[in-house]
């Protein structure tokens, strides 16, 4: 093909591992029977209940809800009975869940009714449906979408991105979504590009899902101002300011945010959630998860309701193959690893990774041979040798000097270091003593 | 299940490469010019091998097992690249305890002492060499033998520039440009075949072992110098070729631990290491200068890497 192909500057080349995956449709997940739904399902403030044990609730209704600004509320995903509000295991950490138990009907909430001409809506009306719909970034980081979508009158925003890269090994589910309903991403993306006033989207999509490239250039040949920008197949592509570089070659100076360019950028995912909340008024009670690894039995790409537990998705692909060595929700490169199964969904989760034990098992570290490949692969330009050296030697201003806060934790580092060191490791611990000293003082 | 799950921080796959992958790339690459000189000084040269590396690789076992009480890392295959590499600095001529003792001394001293793998601050054979060539100088540079099995007493193509004073001193030899890339000249062991020596370096770069900032900087610097001083295409060619260039430019500059890792930091060694030969040869009084000009660049190579720090993606410029 003769398009331009975008990137940006280091990264690393992991296997991708999705073909096990990237050829099977999307299909509904089981009803679960029982659902266990965080009330904290994103960054900033946590929501609080707004139902009681033994309350009636439908789906789509309202079950958790806060005032800051930064939040989400937060929905029911079955209709049925709350049965317990308490502290429950979630894949962030224990939280307050709202248990309920579905009855099975499956009965939508009588206020989940298609916005009425939303193509004349206003872009006030448009963000609030947005935000009453409790989206929240579908690719993993979990911000709330309308915050993103209200930035301050003197940052001008003149373009939207689209986040199609999916440059996380394994996870197929944005290029299933991508494949299969590519007029609902275009959808939301336009609904975003009049909220913020914007005539230019981009829907950035690396270039080994060339059939999803295909599928969204026909949803947007008659859509002027919205173009597929086609991208090489790089880790971490998909990050943030690496897809406003790749796209528009614009750079978000250090420590800020991509506003500072004009720039907002979204996942595919969430572009999807709010077609559905602002033409079907469905907030976000379901989300895509690819569930995949060396030990699920048969991958699969479902639409899993917001609660249900990892083990009974795990156990719809068949469960487990031999003995699991670890459970990741996301994808490998930043996925959050969980101790147990009996973790729910949350509308973060883009994947469940199960990796055998053989491939769970981490490689023992040897002495550093300042090979420089982590300095090659490290997309912001650090050292990251010097960095975690002295993040381990306990020597945290050094690291701080060596900018240890402009890290974005992708793990290139880690993951070409042939000594096998715990590079972004050391670094975070780093990061993590550098903003508790800036707090203390 | 519960407690078998292991829950480590992300991310959670590794890249296939080990610092071993890495060495026994190293190896591969050095391979064919290793090989060219066996063909071409004989029998002795696989003894100096054999030897070299039968030393390494004991004195690290000896040492990380009964001194250091450390585990023992000989697999990692560091010392066989070390023992190699100084192997192919050597004169066939040299008896059979200068390799030994070569080795020894690279591992024993220059890496273990220093803290092992990864912590010595000089390349381990090139230090070891300088310490040969000031202990045994004249088996070290002065006996220097043509390649075949009616192996004479002569002087190297540098030592023949040198001695002369010139370059026309080469022809009159009898050595032409077509030996000097193949290796069919005098001197050391893995360093005479100027082109099985850059295949090799192709290789490395090929597969990512090494960028090329170190060589292209290094040898295009020497070129460089010598055209702006006036020397014809031939003789730039044939200082080029001659000598440790090609094995120091693309594998003793290129060693990871004593070289820099910034980007930058790369394109300053190279032309150091560069400017460093250019000037050895053309006016001290060694032929060859890539041995100390490698180990001058090591020195400051810590230097280097302070102040080449890259500029962080998105930093702004401060007022």
């Amino acid at each position: 093909m003769g398009e331009k192909v975008f990137t940006f500057s280091g990264g690393i080349h992991p296997p991708h591992f999705k073909k096990q995956t990237e050829k099977l449709a999307l299909a509904n997940a089981e009803l679960p029977k029982m659902v266990t739904i965080p009330l904290q399902q994103h960054i900033g403030a946590p929501c609080q209940p707004i139902v009681a044990v033994g309350d009636l609730v439908k789906v789509g209704q309202v079950i958790g809800q806060a005032e800051a600004f930064v939040s989400a509320p937060i929905h029911s995903s079955v209709s049925g009975t709350v049965k317990k509000i308490g502290k429950f295991l979630a894949p962030g950490g224990a939280t307050t869940c709202v248990v309920i138990e579905a009855d099975g009907e499956d009965a939508w909430d009588e206020s989940i009714q298609p916005t009425k001409n939303w193509l004349q809506a206003d872009a006030k009306d448009l963000l609030r449906i947005v935000k009453e719909a409790g989206i929240t970034g579908m690719g993993g980081a979990s911000f709330p979408t309308h915050v993103k979508l209200s930035p301050p009158k003197d940052k001008p925003i003149d373009v939207v991105i689209l986040n199609g890269a999916e440059c996380e090994p394994y996870l197929t589910a944005d290029h299933r979504l991508m494949l299969e309903m590519p007029e609902k991403v275009v959808t939301g993306l336009k609904v975003m590009m009049r909220i913020l006033g914007v005539t230019t989207g981009y829907i950035g999509i690396e270039n080994n899902k060339m059939d999803a490239v295909a599928a969204m250039e026909r949803a947007v040949a008659d859509e002027p101002g919205i173009e597929v920008r086609v991208m090489q197949v790089k880790y971490p592509q998909g990050d943030e300011k690496r897809l406003i570089n790749a796209t528009t070659g614009r750079v978000v100076p250090s420590g800020a945010l991509p506003m500072e360019v004009g720039a907002v950028v979204s996942n595919v995912g969430t572009a999807a959630a709010i077609c559905d909340a602002v033409v079907e008024g469905k907030p976000v009670i379901e989300r895509i998860v690819t569930i995949t690894g060396s030990a699920i039995e048969q991958p699969k790409n479902l639409v899993v309701r917001i609660g249900t537990q990892f083990s009974e998705v795990i156990e719809q692909c068949g469960g487990y193959k031999g003995t699991p060595g670890k459970l990741l929700m996301g994808g490998p490169m930043m996925g959050l690893a969980q101790y147990t199964d009996e973790v729910p969904v949350i509308k973060g989760t883009s994947g469940i990774l199960v990796l055998s034990e053989e491939d769970a098992r981490l490689p023992e570290p040897s002495a550093c041979i300042r090979c420089g490949k982590c300095v090659d692969a490290c997309p912001i330009n650090l050292l990251p040798l010097f960095i975690s050296r002295y993040s381990l030697n306990g020597d945290f201003e050094a690291a701080e000097k060596y900018r240890a806060m402009d890290c974005i934790q992708c793990g290139s580092c880690s993951f070409v270091c042939p000594a096998k060191r715990p590079l972004v490791e050391a670094i975070r611990v780093a990061r993590g003593e550098i903003i508790a000293k800036r707090r203390k003082g | 299940m519960k407690n078998k799950l292991i829950a480590s921080s992300s991310p959670h796959i590794r890249s296939k490469d080990t610092t071993t992958t890495v060495m026994r790339d190293v190896l591969i690459a050095l391979a064919p010019a290793a090989l060219a000189g066996i063909y071409f000084f004989g029998f002795g040269a696989v003894k100096i091998y054999l030897l070299s590396i039968a030393s390494a690789v004991i004195t690290e076992y000896i040492i990380q097992k009964f001194i250091l009480k450390t585990s023992v890392t000989i697999g990692d295959l560091s010392a066989v690249v070390t023992a190699v590499l100084l192997s192919m600095t050597l004169p066939v001529t040299a008896p059979w305890w200068i390799p030994v003792i070569g080795a020894a001394f690279a591992i024993g001293i220059v890496k273990q002492a220093f803290g092992g793998i990864g912590s010595n601050f000089m390349n381990p054979a090139l230090a070891a060499r300088a310490f040969m060539v000031a202990s045994w100088p004249v088996i070290m540079t002065g006996s220097w033998v043509t390649p075949g099995v009616d192996a004479v007493s002569t002087a190297t193509p540098l030592g023949l520039i040198k001695e002369s004073g010139g370059f026309g001193a080469l022809s009159e030899a009898g050595v032409n440009f077509t030996d000097l890339l193949i290796g069919n000249v005098a001197g050391c062991l893995g360093e005479t075949s100027a082109l099985l020596l850059i295949l090799g370096g192709l290789y490395l770069l090929w597969k990512k072992v090494i960028s090329w900032r170190i060589p292209v900087a290094y040898i295009g610097t020497v070129a460089v110098l010598y055209l702006v001083t006036g020397a014809a295409m031939s003789e730039i060619l044939v200082q080029l070729a001659a000598g440790g260039l090609m094995l120091g430019a693309f594998f003793m500059a290129t060693d990871y631990v004593s070289s820099p890792v910034t980007p930058k930091g790369r394109l300053i060694f190279g032309i150091g290491c560069g400017v460093l030969t250019f000037v050895i040869r053309k006016f001290g009084g060694y032929p060859e200068g890539v041995l100390y000009s490698i180990l001058l660049m090591n020195v400051v190579s810590p230097l280097i890497d302070r102040y080449t720090t890259p500029k962080v993606f998105g930093e702004v410029k401060k007022a």
